[in-house]
């Protein structure tokens, strides 16, 4: 796991969690713009797949149990298709508060992994 | 293909005609945060059960059972029609009485539960949203009897 590429994935996917959250409060239905955030977020997530699939051939191992960080990892790559799906089958501003939700949870879901991945060596 | 959500987006946000209507409008949001719980119920309960099933077998026993009940409220909070609503209603009944008891027991006799249940602390852990969700799931199925609105059929 990268830490700094994490910390960036954390940020985008509260950034994005934020964005969805005002939007839909403020009564806009699921866009280009907030679909396309949570794109973004699951973009990442798939990228920090292949990192951690591949860290560990470099010397970078987790510290922690690798079962519960893959756990994570496949539950949040889950929530980001499951909320658009959703938003995209009813354009409602609540969708958008949804897609909101659901970038906050992998938000929270990434910084447990790091946890997982980083603490126990701290 | 659209720049910018404006006017176009505002007609379309006007309500249509939906298969259950609990499960539209803020509903969704209840919905997809009892589905998040759900999720992490049931994936911390698979990493509790499938390496250290046995250091604590009550507790991560009830894990399981409580990430069931999670995904059974997440369904018959969707589902339209009475049966599911009844279902809705003894899966968060079900819910805030045990995060009310295992949450008590947890602070009371802590060596009852020496490891982390969802419930544990009232559900400290999940930042006390098994506490508060069954509390709001129960204020929107009062709001929403199939009875009372035509959409949901018996």
């Amino acid at each position: 796991m990268i830490e700094w590429f994490t910390w960036v994935q954390v940020a985008v996917a509260v950034a994005a969690g934020l964005l969805c959250l005002v939007l839909g409060l403020a009564g806009r239905v699921p866009s280009d713009l907030t679909n396309g955030a949570l794109a973004l977020v699951e973009l990442l997530l798939v990228v920090q797949l292949v990192v951690a699939i591949a860290a560990p051939a470099f010397g970078n191992e987790p510290t922690g149990s690798v079962l519960e960080f893959y756990t994570y990892l496949v539950g949040a790559l889950l929530l980001p298709p499951a909320a658009v799906f959703w938003a995209l089958l009813e354009r409602s501003r609540w969708s958008t508060v949804v897609l909101g939700v659901a970038a906050l949870a992998v938000a929270v879901m990434v910084y447990r992994m790091l946890q997982i991945w980083t603490v126990q060596q701290a | 293909m659209r720049e910018s959500n404006d006017m176009t987006d505002v007609r379309s946000a006007r309500p249509e005609s939906h298969r259950g209507r609990r499960m539209s409008g803020i509903g969704r949001v209840l919905v997809a945060v009892y589905g998040v719980l759900a999720l992490a119920a049931v994936g911390r309960s698979f990493v509790q059960i499938a390496t250290k099933f046995d250091e604590a077998p009550l507790a991560y026993s009830l894990s399981a059972l409580a990430a069931a009940v999670y995904v059974l409220a997440t369904i018959a909070l969707v589902r339209p029609g009475r049966t599911w609503y009844r279902v809705a209603w003894a899966t968060l009944v079900f819910e805030f009485t045990g995060v009310i008891v295992v949450g008590t027991l947890s602070i009371v006799d802590p060596a009852l539960f020496p490891h982390d249940t969802v419930w544990s602390w009232f559900g400290r852990g999940y930042l006390f949203i098994p506490l508060v969700l069954p509390l709001l799931g129960m204020w929107w199925l009062a709001k929403h009897r199939p009875a009372a609105n035509g959409t949901d059929a018996a």
